[in-house]
């Protein structure tokens, strides 16, 4: 039989060690106890005696070579024997388990559904206990009153909450609160949004039901968060683009020689742009911290992809690009979106989005911030109008005349947890004056 | 005091057995078979005669870790000595848990001991604290290097004694090294036992190599002990023949002709000469003795190879004493 | 029932095991014949002599090294260290020996002994006659630590620390020594409180203060303040640092939603800390707020001028501040 002789292991920190000098040659006899080779390690320099007596048959390690504590060195047995062909380390130390750690035998793993623990929009820091008994008893943590700091839901008053339920009768339909927001006062609305109410599915449901596509899906679930992040108010104000159409009418066969399709979004996207230049404040994001203003004006372009949903591709940096700049990426945007085309961040970083439902003959509309920025511009339909013209005369407006005029309806739905009405207005009307005296 | 013959063959018994499981040690290190050994080559003369000096079973004894040829003297089996340096169930010091050589028998009175130096000294006080006022007839030896008579723990150990006259041994087995610091960066006295008048204790400077010698000042101190004289600090001029410990290289720090004029010294060998001028041993018994010896060890080694590790559920006890399973203290 | 003070139900406890056990015995600086600085040994060198109150060296290491030696032969020591700010030149016999004892022989030999030691600040003792030093032992297995905070308990304890047979250490708030008065029954000779057992000293809904040795008197304090505001206060005495009583706690926090763990020691790394990881840890969902720790500050040791020392302990109203923060998060 075999005997293995391996690195030993010279010291409680020692962890490999180099083999400096055989003292057999393969083929030699070697008693038990016998020097065989001489080692060095970083603590101690040592002959190793053999472990048996017999011949030297295998030396897998070479002089000089440095090798783990517990690898096979060398085989001595009788002439003749099978030696294991390998060099690497033979030695596997037996797996032990692991030692009982003091544990969380008794450790708290209760996981709460809904709401869990932690600050929630709406609702303020939900302790881990509130998360709890909310979850336990089904409560909707949006209808219990916080009496803690700042507001607080506490245990007490989810506490209390579930017993007052309990005391009660169930209350007939049109005795709980209604959902809709047409009765609530505004601040409410804005203040504390409501979770969806999950609805029951309708008793006897008509109809098929169309299954939901990615963008449908990420349409949804971005409008809903929207709505309860951001208190959405809508200012509307109208544009006279006779100055605008002149200007395309002049310039849209140079543009299209170049390979530009000069719409009339370029001459939106440049006015809300320099808008934006001077009033940066609508360049921005709400945080809990402070609003935070963009260093760049990153313009998204809401386009429409038919049944399917819409998706908002974003202009880099529109802030340095004319014209001719904007009108290219906006064409070159849109025309990838439909196809599919685009990359995953030219959908990204948005600031600023302009949605032009004017396209399918909309006037007006109060479209839904796109998140998480400050305003979203919408513009209407662009249509001929009968308009009043004031005279410069200064005759109390006896000299006033009638004109028909390529009228657009923009409206700026903002966010008022940044922006004021005045200051939406102010910009929106900086928007108007740009378009209305276009040059 | 006269020795027997018969006791005097038991002494270089041990001596010589002390002497090959040593041996067998750091083989067994180099082989990789064991992962620590700390040697004590060169003590066995002092510590054998210390140990039959004493009366084995009834006094109490609080070792350090070089102590391997006094404990086979008090009492420990070369399997357990095996068992131990092995890490394998049934070492009856720690149950494994210890380093090796970190004693510890409480059918003999060894009193387990720690890594840190002259933690001990102060415990050997409060035994001899505790036979006092119990009015036991007992001795309690402690020993210890003499780089550990440095710590402020050993003064205050030996000052306990010395204010109230307990029944201790002090015995400093002085081998001139604290791993590679030589004494004289110990202290700026020339023998540890200098130490003792300042303390207000007998010290006395022997011939560690010497076994008659050594025999009887520790019978001596002993006698003194007894009759209520109070301590005495003993310093045993001995030779560390090897590294401090399997994981030392003392070629680091001594040059080799040191080591050489150790082994001319060898008190394993100065003994068996004495024994054999005296007539107690002739060649035919020392042969028989030596393959005997030899055969001790064989057997141990194979004892120890064969038992089981203990069982990692082990590891977790005993923390408390209510942890023990079986009640050992009364 | 009589009324005594905090010290006199030490004196009593060891008065008792001393009358009852003749394997027990006092060593410590002063408590011969001067009966121990703060008098907590007095009469004791009468009535059991020399040999069973043994003066010992000025040499804190001895007294415990020393105890350790007679407790291995079989006798019950009980050690006293002057100030607990003195206990650390004993800090590698303590911790390395007498804790391991049990370990490392497998059971075979065990140090049935106590160390006590008075601790805490707010009497003028400056850095080294103020520190409460629980943490350092409260992390060492194979220790006992247990810290009372009335005269009940610290005979109770003590009595039971002396039958115990591990190395107990024993605290006792030194402020409180002759501050906390409370009765203890004359005619129950064998009294003893055992050590394991945290004690809900206060019940109440509100929030769970948790406290130990002198801030336990003064959250009593506090409690009795803010309850006329409405707030109901639960108080748990510890009383046993190591090994906590896990259930008892958590089971509080359960009850109430809330935690305050209140020490005098530095904040960092301080006991409390350990009561907060293990709320954390098993009480989590339970939680209506922060577990909040109030603690002496992070400085070295208490100062000694009077406005300083003010500044660095903590005191009834500043625990009834922390309270009403917390309750009202």
């Amino acid at each position: 039989m075999s005997t293995e002789v391996k690195m030993p292991q010279l010291g409680e920190s020692v962890v490999e060690g180099t083999v400096t000098r055989w003292l057999k040659k393969p083929g030699e006899a070697v008693e038990e106890f016998e020097p065989l080779v001489e080692i060095n390690t970083d603590k101690v320099d040592t002959e190793v005696p053999s472990p048996a007596s017999g011949m030297l048959l295998k030396v897998y390690v070479g002089e000089g070579e440095t090798v783990d504590a517990g690898t096979l060195l060398a085989v001595i047995g009788e002439p003749g024997e099978d030696v294991p062909a390998g060099t690497g380390e033979v030695a596997v130390a037996a797996k032990t388990p692991s030692p009982v750690a003091e544990s969380a035998a008794s450790a708290d793993t209760t996981q709460p559904s809904r709401v869990r623990a932690g600050k929630r929009d709406g609702l303020g820091f939900i302790s881990p206990v509130v998360a709890r008994i909310a979850a336990e008893h089904e409560v909707d943590l949006n209808r219990v009153a916080g009496t803690g700091r700042d507001g607080r839901i506490t245990k007490k008053d989810v506490l209390a909450f579930v017993e007052q339920r309990a005391a009660a009768p169930a209350a007939a339909p049109w005795e709980e609160p209604a959902s809709g927001e047409l009765f609530r006062p505004s601040e409410e609305v804005f203040g504390t949004p409501a979770e969806p109410a999950p609805k029951p599915p309708p008793a006897a449901a008509p109809g098929s039901v169309e299954p939901l596509g990615p963008i449908r899906k990420a349409v949804a679930e971005h409008m809903v968060r929207s709505k309860h992040t951001s208190p959405h108010v809508t200012t509307v104000m109208e544009a006279d683009l006779s100055r605008v159409v002149a200007h395309r009418d002049a310039h849209k066969d140079g543009f299209q020689r170049d390979g530009v399709n000069l719409t009339f979004s370029a001459y939106f996207a440049a006015a809300a742009v320099e808008a934006l230049k001077e009033m940066p404040v609508v360049n921005s994001s709400w945080s809990e911290t402070g609003i935070v203003l963009h260093p760049q004006v990153n313009l998204g372009m809401a386009v429409s992809l038919g049944e399917q949903g819409l998706i908002v591709p974003v202009v880099r940096d529109a802030a340095q690009k004319s014209l001719r700049g904007l009108a290219q990426a906006i064409n070159d945007l849109a025309q990838r979106a439909r196809s599919r085309q685009l990359k995953p961040d030219e959908v990204q970083g948005g600031t600023f989005t302009i949605t032009n439902h004017g396209v399918s003959g909309s006037l007006f509309a109060t479209p839904i911030i796109n998140q998480p920025q400050c305003a979203i511009l919408g513009v209407g339909a662009i249509q001929k109008r009968v308009m009043v013209v004031e005279s410069p005369a200064g005759d109390g407006g006896m000299s006033d005349g009638i004109a028909i005029r390529p009228m657009v309806y923009l409206t700026l739905t903002f966010d008022h947890r940044i922006l004021d009405g005045a200051v939406a207005d102010d910009y929106l009307g900086r928007v108007v004056e740009r378009l209305n005296h276009w040059s | 005091m006269s020795l027997a013959n018969e006791t005097l063959l038991e002494m270089y018994w041990v001596m010589l057995l002390s002497r090959r499981l040593d041996e067998r040690a750091w083989i067994l290190h180099r082989q990789g078979k064991i992962a620590f050994h700390i040697s004590g080559i060169g003590h066995e003369a002092a510590q054998v005669a210390t140990g039959f000096a004493l009366n084995r079973g009834t006094d109490w004894l609080v070792p350090y870790y070089r102590d391997l040829a006094l404990m086979l003297a008090w009492g420990l089996t070369p399997r357990e000595f095996m068992l131990g340096l092995m890490g394998k169930s049934g070492d009856p010091s720690s149950g494994a848990r210890q380093m090796p050589s970190h004693w510890g028998l409480r059918r003999l009175n060894v009193v387990s001991h720690s890594s840190p130096v002259a933690t001990q000294t102060t415990h050997a006080a409060g035994i001899g604290l505790g036979a006092k006022m119990r009015g036991d007839d007992i001795v309690i030896l402690t020993t210890i290097g003499e780089g550990s008579t440095s710590q402020g723990e050993w003064y205050e150990g030996v000052n306990w004694a010395a204010i109230h006259r307990l029944p201790v041994i002090f015995l400093v087995e002085n081998n001139t090294y604290a791993i590679s610091v030589r004494q004289e960066r110990q202290m700026a006295v020339s023998n540890v036992a200098d130490k003792a008048p300042g303390l207000g204790l007998p010290g006395f400077v022997l011939d560690g190599t010497d076994v008659f010698e050594v025999h009887r000042s520790v019978h001596e101190a002993a006698a003194r002990a007894r009759s209520g004289e109070g301590p005495t600090l003993l310093e045993a001029r001995v030779h560390r023949m090897t590294p401090h410990s399997s994981d030392d290289d003392d070629r680091t720090y001594r040059p080799r002709e040191e080591v050489e004029e150790m082994k001319a010294q060898d008190p394993v060998n100065r003994y068996r000469n004495t024994l054999m001028e005296r007539g107690v041993l002739d060649e035919p018994i020392d042969e028989e003795m030596q393959a005997k010896a030899k055969s001790v060890v064989e057997d141990a080694v194979e004892h120890a190879e064969a038992a089981p590790y203990p069982s990692v559920e082990e590891a977790q006890y005993p923390v408390y004493a209510e942890d023990v399973r079986e009640a050992i203290h009364g | 029932m009589a009324e005594i003070t905090l010290i006199e139900g030490v004196r009593q406890g060891m008065d008792e095991e001393l009358a009852r056990d003749d394997r027990v015995f006092l060593v410590g600086e002063d408590v011969g014949p001067r009966g121990g600085v703060f008098r907590a040994t007095q009469g004791l060198f009468e009535k059991y002599g020399p040999e069973r109150v043994i003066d010992s060296p000025l040499a804190e290491l001895s007294i415990v090294g020393v105890g350790i030696g007679a407790a291995l032969y079989g006798m019950r020591p009980i050690c006293e260290i002057q100030f607990a700010d003195f206990i650390h030149p004993a800090f590698n016999q303590i911790v390395n020996e007498a804790a391991k004892l049990c370990y490392r022989s497998n059971g075979e030999w065990t140090a049935p002994m106590v160390i006590r030691a008075p601790y805490g600040g707010g009497i003028g003792g400056g850095l080294y006659h103020s520190q409460s030093v629980e943490a350092f032992f409260a992390h060492v297995p194979g220790l006992k630590v247990v810290i009372p905070s009335n005269p009940h308990d610290a005979k109770g304890l003590l009595k039971s620390a002396v039958r115990d047979p591990n190395p107990v250490l024993f605290f006792e708030p030194k402020k409180g020594y002759r501050l906390i008065r409370g009765e203890v029954p004359e005619d129950e000779p064998d009294l003893t409180v055992p050590i394991g057992p945290a004690n809900i000293s206060r019940s109440g809904s509100d929030i769970s203060v948790f406290a130990y040795g002198m801030m336990h008197h003064y959250c009593l304090a506090a409690a009795e303040t803010v309850a006329e505001e409405g707030i109901d206060v639960e108080l748990v005495d510890l009383r046993t640092l190591y090994p906590v009583d896990r259930e008892t706690i958590l089971e509080s926090v359960r009850k109430t939603g809330k935690a305050l763990i209140v020490y005098e020691d530095n904040l960092t790394g301080g006991y409390g800390a350990e009561i907060a990881a293990l709320i954390a840890e098993a009480a989590f969902t339970h939680l209506d707020g922060p577990i909040r720790r109030l603690a002496g500050p992070d400085v070295p040791a208490m100062p000694y001028s009077h406005p300083l020392q003010d500044w660095f302990m903590l005191n009834p109203e500043k625990i009834a501040a922390a309270i009403r923060d917390l309750v009202a998060y």
